[in-house]
C-alpha cells in the first residue's frame, strides 16, 4: 500500500478498513542468501538498501525482541553531521543527504524535521577549533555558520550567557541538521524491506554460527538453524556478546548512555543546542517535552539502566547553561547500551570468518548514521568492497596506527 | 553504586574514575617477537563481557589507590573489591 494524501482522505471516508499491517510477521525459512543480525535502525536499513539499491533478493532480519526496540528507539533523535576528520565527515553528510530525501524514498513519514544544531563555545581557543571544523564541514559539502555571542543571543534569548565558568562567546550552526522520529525510521525501513520481500523475524535470538574451515554458513537460532551465504551483525550496543560467539573480541567496550525527557511544555526550544564544556545538550520534542542528555556514565555495562551521579551531572548542565529548566518537572530518563570503540568511530568491515560482516561501534552516534551506515554496510554485504564513504571504518585501523579520533583522548572508551 | 574499599569501607562509586578491564595489569613485554602484535591487542581488543566482569577503578577523590573490582555488567552487583598492588603482586606484575 502506498501511504497518500489521498490515501488518508480515502481512508477516512471508508472508515478506516483499508490500512493492514505495515510488514508481515513471517516464520523463518531454511536457508537465505543474506541473513542480517539486528532489528533495529542500522539493521532494518541495510536489508532494506540491499533489496532496493543492490536488488539483492532472499534476506531475512533476525530480532532478538521487536523491531525499534533497542537503540534506535531509545536515542534523543538528533541528526547532523558537523565531525571534522575526513575518515568521518563525508560519511556523516552523505547520511544528512540520505535523511533529507528519506521519507520521499521509503514512503514513511519520518518527521524528519531540519531545525539546525548549535554548538556553543565558550573561549578565543574553542572559537578557533569550531571555526577550522566548520570549514572542514564546508569542504566536504556540509553546511555551517559561525555566530558571535548576539546572534546566539537572539536565538536562544534564555541561554545563561555570563557564566562565571563558561560564558557563551557564540556557537558553530548547522542549519541543516535536526531531528527525525526515531521510531519511525525503524518502522520506515521495516515496511520499506518487507515491501521488497525482506523476511523480518523477530523474537529470534541468534545464539550461535555456523562457522567451519574459517567461513559462515549460517545461524542457530532460538527458532532453529538458519543457513546463509553472508551474515552481517547490526547489534551494535550487544556486538561484544554477540561477536563472542564467533569466537571474536572487539576493540569496544559497552557502556550504558542515559537520556531524559521533561514535563511536555510550550514550544521553547527551537532547535537543538549543544553545551560541550558542560556535558549537555538539548531539544525539544514536538509534543512539547524537554529532550536532554549528557555523557556516558563511564563504567562497562549491559544494563539498560545508569546510575544518579550521572543524573546529577546532566541536570547541573542544564541548571549551568538555561537556568530556566530547573522550573520543568523530570518526567522521565532511560539508559540505552552504547559500542564504544577505541578511537570514538565506527566499524563496518569484513571479519576474519569468510562470509560474517561486522557493523558496530558507533558509541552514541549511530542514530544520525542510520540511512548511511544501512547503505554502506548493504554495500559491502553485496559487493566485498566499503563503500566509498565509509572506507575508513576498518577493524585494522587500530593496528595500523589510523584511528579516527575525533576527541583525540587515545584508547579510552569511556572518554569519547 | 558503593565499592566496598579493602581498606577504608564502602565508599560511593563518584569518588571514583574508571580504567577499564583489568588485564590492563599484564602488560605485555615489548622486547621479543611478535611484542608489537601483543601491545596492539593489549591497547585495543576487549573481553567486554556480559556477566562478572574485573575491572579497575582508581580511588581519585580518596586515598588514590587502584582497586580490582569485579562487579557484574548486566547487574551492577560487585561482588569482589582488591588493592590492584595485590592482585599486580600475585601475578608477579609488581615488586
Amino acid at each position: 500500500m502506498h501511504y497518500s494524501g489521498f490515501r488518508i482522505f480515502k481512508e477516512a471516508l471508508t472508515g478506516h478498513k483499508g490500512w493492514g499491517p505495515a510488514w508481515r510477521n513471517p516464520e523463518p525459512k531454511p536457508e537465505y542468501d543474506f541473513v542480517i543480525i539486528g532489528g533495529g535502525g542500522h539493521g532494518l536499513a541495510t536489508a532494506y538498501y540491499l533489496a532496493k539499491e543492490y536488488s539483492q533478493s532472499r534476506i531475512a532480519v533476525l530480532e532478538k525482541g521487536w523491531i525499534g526496540g533497542g537503540n534506535v528507539g531509545r536515542n534523543t533523535t538528533i541528526v547532523r553531521s558537523n565531525y571534522l576528520l575526513a575518515g568521518n565527515e563525508p560519511f556523516y553528510e552523505y547520511s544528512m543527504k540520505l535523511w533529507e530525501g528519506l521519507e520521499q524514498d521509503f514512503n514513511y513519514n519520518a518527521m524528519v524535521s531540519q531545525r539546525g544544531i548549535l554548538n556553543l563555545f565558550h573561549s578565543d581557543p574553542q572559537r578557533d577549533s569550531f571555526i577550522r571544523r566548520g570549514n572542514a564541514m564546508l569542504l566536504h559539502g556540509a553546511d555551517a555558520e559561525i555566530l558571535d555571542q548576539a546572534a546566539v543571543r537572539k536565538m536562544y534569548p534564555f541561554l545563561n550567557f555570563d557564566n562565571a565558568r563558561f560564558p557563551i562567546k557564540g556557537g558553530l550552526l548547522q542549519k541543516r541538521a535536526g531531528t527525525v522520529r526515531h521510531d519511525a525510521v525503524a518502522w520506515g525501513y521495516a515496511r520499506g524491506a518487507d515491501l521488497r520481500g525482506v523476511d523480518i523475524i523477530q523474537n529470534c535470538e541468534v545464539t550461535g554460527f555456523s562457522i567451519e574451515n574459517g567461513k559462515v554458513s549460517g545461524v542457530e537460532t532460538t527458532r532453529g538453524k538458519i543457513a546463509a551465504k553472508k551474515v552481517g551483525c547490526a547489534v551494535a550496543g550487544s556486538s561484544g556478546r554477540l561477536m563472542a560467539k564467533a569466537g571474536m573480541r572487539l576493540p569496544i567496550e559497552s557502556h550504558v548512555l542515559q537520556a531524559f525527557v521533561s514535563e511536555g511544555l510550550k514550544p521553547t526550544i527551537s532547535g537543538v543546542i549543544t553545551f560541550g564544556a558542560g556535558h549537555f545538550y538539548v531539544s525539544q520534542s514536538d509534543k512539547g517535552g524537554l529532550v536532554f542528555g549528557g555523557d556516558i556514565d563511564g563504567y562497562n555495562t549491559y544494563a539498560q539502566r545508569g546510575n544518579m551521579p550521572t543524573v546529577e551531572d546532566v541536570c547541573e548542565g542544564g541548571m549551568a547553561l538555561m537556568p530556566m529548566i530547573g522550573r520543568a518537572r523530570l518526567l522521565r530518563s532511560w539508559g540505552g547500551v552504547m559500542d564504544m570503540s577505541m578511537d570514538g568511530s565506527p566499524i563496518i568491515d569484513k571479519t576474519e570468518v569468510e562470509g560474517l560482516y561486522f557493523n558496530g561501534g558507533w558509541c552514541y552516534g549511530g542514530f544520525k548514521a542510520t540511512p548511511a551506515s544501512g547503505m554502506a554496510f548493504a554495500h559491502l554485504l553485496a559487493t566485498d568492497q566499503p563503500h566509498q564513504t565509509a572506507t575508513a571504518f576498518r577493524f585494522d585501523r587500530f593496528a595500523k596506527g589510523r584511528v579516527i579520533d575525533e576527541k583525540g583522548v587515545g584508547a579510552q572508551p569511556n572518554l569519547h | 553504586m558503593i565499592i566496598n574499599h579493602p581498606l577504608l569501607g564502602q565508599r560511593d562509586a563518584q569518588e571514583f574514575t574508571y580504567l577499564g578491564d583489568a588485564c590492563l595489569i599484564d602488560r605485555p613485554e615489548w622486547q621479543p617477537e611478535g611484542g608489537l602484535e601483543e601491545f596492539t591487542d593489549y591497547a585495543y581488543q576487549r573481553e567486554n563481557p556480559a556477566g562478572e566482569h574485573r575491572e579497575l577503578w582508581f580511588h581519585e577523590q580518596g586515598d588514590r589507590s587502584w582497586l580490582v573490582v569485579t562487579r557484574n555488567t548486566l547487574t551492577h552487583e560487585i561482588s569482589k573489591v582488591e588493592l590492584a598492588t595485590d592482585v599486580a603482586r600475585a601475578r608477579g606484575r609488581h615488586k
